[in-house]
């Protein structure tokens, strides 16, 4: 514990020399804009018609619904009395952005996200409930809500609902992670997140992990189950990757620019901070490999015509990378936001822990909780219709 | 007839007795100390005054503190501590600070005598703010304004969340390691409701903070604000504050 | 109608349990929901009497008066006027509540260098000595009378 007050430079208040959100509160909203990101490029196809990503739709659904699912179990670590966290339902506090977004999850987990999967594999899960034998077969007979009415006119009522759903969703997403950006921005204690550009610059960084994530994923699981990636559908996903790159730049470009030009009180001791505890992970992961270089590899592919699998493993280093920029993105919200003092005297230091209650070994193990989860949903629903046709079976077979 | 009619007026009579009843029952249920003999939360306005040209930073305040609402020791937790501050050449954008403990043990001379420089203390605590950020940012309702202007903290209810520690612009906000949940300068409300004072004030030496009701015209405050130059913490942030200072520079975070 | 009604029924039973959801919630709010939250404001009435139910350490100079009236007067006539008893004494609600139980004597020279040690902070009309240079050993006490401090003990 006194190692800690070592880990102070200047000033801080007394009670400010311990950090008070750890690496679970980033995890928090990188996750849940992983979830509202995967659920916008999924609308694309059924509300804007863009034909070419509809391989990702089932895929892209169900990865937002496996990273909801985990969403809520790094604040639940975090909460130092978990066990009284259902009083943010039972009297949430109308004033207060973090009780009203427990309601904003559950209006998106249910009313949205859920319903939608469901119409959308309504039609498979009563064909699998007839099919299936042994035990999962009432798995597959409860989601059916004993209902075995898969007629062309019921299938048309189910589409049309989910449409409407669709559309109501993406205002919702947008909600979704808007107001975590909210729950930071409207702090006005703290001059590293309150500003009203908040909420937008964490929708679109959002969104762009959302659509980086979705685009790695289908090409992964496709490689993984030997089916052929659609050339046309990463293309497409890739595009709208770099508008919203662009779009997401731009937004903390501005708000960079904005500080650096008014330079109020807080300026000063916010920049020596970005200039010291937090250069490598602001200046070197999050703008420079985590934005820039995915940027300029889109741009790439965007002006220069490459072969397939240059364009594949171009689009595959820059979703990763760009996975690592918004993580360090939150990170840096998160973190560097209680790294300097109140008082613009003096930083402190985070001390993460390895196998604690708060520590890496949990984040890391919540990350991966999502993947395992999906595994299970995608075994359960599969987001394919087609069988695989790997292509030396298909060469093996022309010869 | 009039069968029916006793009927009617008789069980109306059991309806709102039963009605009645079961409200009081609540409220008796909930412990009302509205109705508790001597203090009414209305007839009060607490707040403090602080005399920043008394303060000689002897730290009888954050010790009294410690003692008297069970504190954790570590020096990281503290519902009071003082501020040393240290402005050379009149540049107030840049003072030194230092509160080595909160205060709790002194403050080990630093500085010299005779260096031209501007020297002070400045104690802190929880400004029980008329527009708290820390009250409208709690989730479930575990941090509040009672009614007679004291911000108070559930810990039966508090989820320690950490929302309120973040909101609060003047870092008066920990979380007990011993509960898990959010804990802060309470006003010493055990004893201001029983007609004591606060222990921080009760053990200052010099007078230099004083508790005060700003709905008893009796109170010194009123000549106080009326006496001296007046300041707030952070001013700008409009969080209605209230705990007032004389004499405070304006190098003071 | 019922042909319109069986194209739209698994829509119906989705609702349904929509509804029982909501309900069921509601349900567990009523009996979850402790006592007294909202009488007075968003939060739990009975917090108010937690919060006043925490036992007193420190008794306030009034009840100290009640039985040590001579240094009461003492220390009202002299520069200490202001110092509370147990500004010096410490915590004494034990003490007054149980007068058998003896509490422990101040330091004659600690306990008042923790005030009056010369500091370049404390305002310079506050009396303040140098502790090497001002009686470096020895207790303060044996020129400076504790609750009345003028020279002579």
């Amino acid at each position: 514990m006194d190692s800690l007050l070592h880990g102070v430079e200047g000033f801080m208040y007394p009670n400010e020399i311990e950090l008070q959100w750890s690496v679970l509160i980033v995890l928090y909203p990188f996750i849940t804009g992983l979830v509202a990101g995967a659920f916008i490029l999924a609308s694309l196809e059924r509300v804007f018609r863009v034909e070419a990503v509809k391989p990702t739709y089932r895929l892209a659904l169900l990865s937002a619904l496996a990273f909801l699912i985990v969403a809520p179990l790094p604040l639940q670590l975090h909460l130092g009395r978990p066990e009284r966290s259902l009083e943010m339902y039972l009297t949430p506090h109308t004033s207060s952005a973090m009780a009203m977004f427990g309601f904003v999850y559950l209006w998106y987990l249910m009313a949205v996200l859920v319903l939608e999967i469901w119409l959308d594999y309504r039609k498979d899960i009563v064909l699998l409930a007839r099919s299936t034998t042994g035990p999962l077969r009432w798995v597959y007979k409860a989601m059916s809500l004993g209902s075995d009415n898969i007629s062309p006119r019921a299938l048309e009522v189910d589409d049309k609902v989910g449409y409407f759903l669709t559309v109501i969703g993406i205002p919702s997403a947008f909600l979704l992670h808007g107001y975590v950006g909210f729950i930071f921005g409207s702090i006005k204690a703290n001059p590293w997140w309150s500003t009203p550009l908040m909420p937008i610059v964490f929708l679109f960084s959002a969104i762009v992990s959302g659509i980086a994530l979705v685009m790695l994923m289908y090409m992964v699981t496709s490689w993984f189950t030997g089916r052929e990636i659609s050339m046309p559908c990463v293309d497409t996903i890739a595009r709208y990757l770099f508008y919203a790159f662009v779009i997401d730049f731009s937004l903390e470009m501005l708000d960079l620019l904005h500080r650096v030009y008014e330079s109020d009180e807080s300026f000063k001791t916010l920049d020596f901070m970005v200039h010291t505890r937090l250069y490598t992970s602001q200046v070197i992961i999050q703008i420079v490999i985590g934005t820039l270089v995915p940027l300029g590899l889109l741009a790439l592919t965007q002006l220069v015509r490459l072969s397939e699998s240059a364009r594949k493993g171009t689009y595959a280093l820059a979703g990763v990378l760009t996975l690592m920029g918004i993580f360090a993105m939150r990170w840096n919200v998160v973190i560097g936001g209680q790294l300097f003092s109140k008082s613009y005297l003096g930083y402190t230091t985070y001390k993460m822990g390895f196998a604690t209650r708060e520590g890496l070994l949990p984040a890391i193990l919540l990350m991966l909780l999502p993947f395992v989860i999906l595994w299970v949903l995608v075994r359960l629903l599969p987001p394919w219709h087609d069988e695989p046709h790997p292509p030396a079976e298909g060469a093996a077979q022309a010869a | 007839m009039t069968d029916r009619r006793q009927f009617l007026e008789s069980s109306t009579k059991l309806l709102l007795l039963t009605g009645a009843a079961a409200l009081g029952w609540d409220h008796l249920q909930a412990g009302e100390p509205e109705k508790a003999p001597n203090y009414h939360t209305a007839d009060h306005w607490w707040a403090m005054a602080i005399d920043i040209e008394q303060c000689i930073g002897c730290g009888n305040c954050v010790r009294a503190c410690k003692t008297e609402n069970d504190v954790p020791k570590e020096p990281y937790y503290f519902r009071t501590w003082v501020e040393r501050y240290h402005v050379e050449g009149g540049d107030i954008e840049r003072p030194q600070v230092d509160s080595p403990n909160g205060g709790y043990d002194g403050f080990p001379e630093k500085y010299h005598a005779g260096d031209g420089s501007k020297n002070f203390f400045v104690p802190k605590l929880c400004n029980h703010c008329a527009h708290s950020p820390c009250v409208q940012v709690c989730p479930v309702g575990a941090t509040f304004e009672a009614a007679d202007g004291v911000v108070l903290v559930d810990k039966s209810y508090c989820l320690g969340c950490r929302y309120c520690v973040q909101a609060c612009p003047y870092g008066c906000r920990y979380i007990d390691p011993r509960t898990n949940t959010v804990d802060k300068c309470s006003l010493c409300y055990h004893r201001i409701t029983k007609g004591l004072t606060t222990a921080c004030c009760e053990t200052c030496p010099t007078g230099a903070r004083t508790l005060a009701d700003l709905k008893n015209p009796k109170d010194p405050i009123h000549e106080f604000l009326r006496k001296n130059k007046i300041q707030v913490l952070k001013p700008q942030m409009a969080t209605g504050a209230k705990v007032y200072y004389a004499g405070l520079d304006g190098s003071v975070r | 109608m019922r042909a319109l009604f069986k194209d739209q029924e698994h829509l119906a039973r989705m609702a349904g349990l929509f509804v029982a959801g909501i309900v069921a919630f509601l349900v567990l709010q009523q009996l979850l929901v402790p006592k007294g939250f909202g009488l007075y404001g968003h939060y739990r009435a009975g917090a108010l009497d937690d919060n006043r139910a925490r036992p007193v350490s420190f008794a306030g100079q009034a009840a100290c008066a009640e039985c040590h009236t001579d240094q009461a007067a003492a220390r009202k006539a002299g520069k200490h006027a202001r110092v509370s008893c147990e500004a010096c004494h410490g915590a004494l609600a034990a003490h007054a509540a149980n007068p058998e139980s003896k509490p422990e004597k101040p330091h004659g020279r600690a306990t008042c260098l923790k005030c009056h040690t010369a500091n370049v902070a404390k305002p310079a009309k506050f009396p303040q000595v140098e502790p090497s240079e001002h009686a470096e050993t020895g207790l303060c006490t044996e020129c400076h009378q504790a609750h009345n401090p003028g020279m002579g003990s």
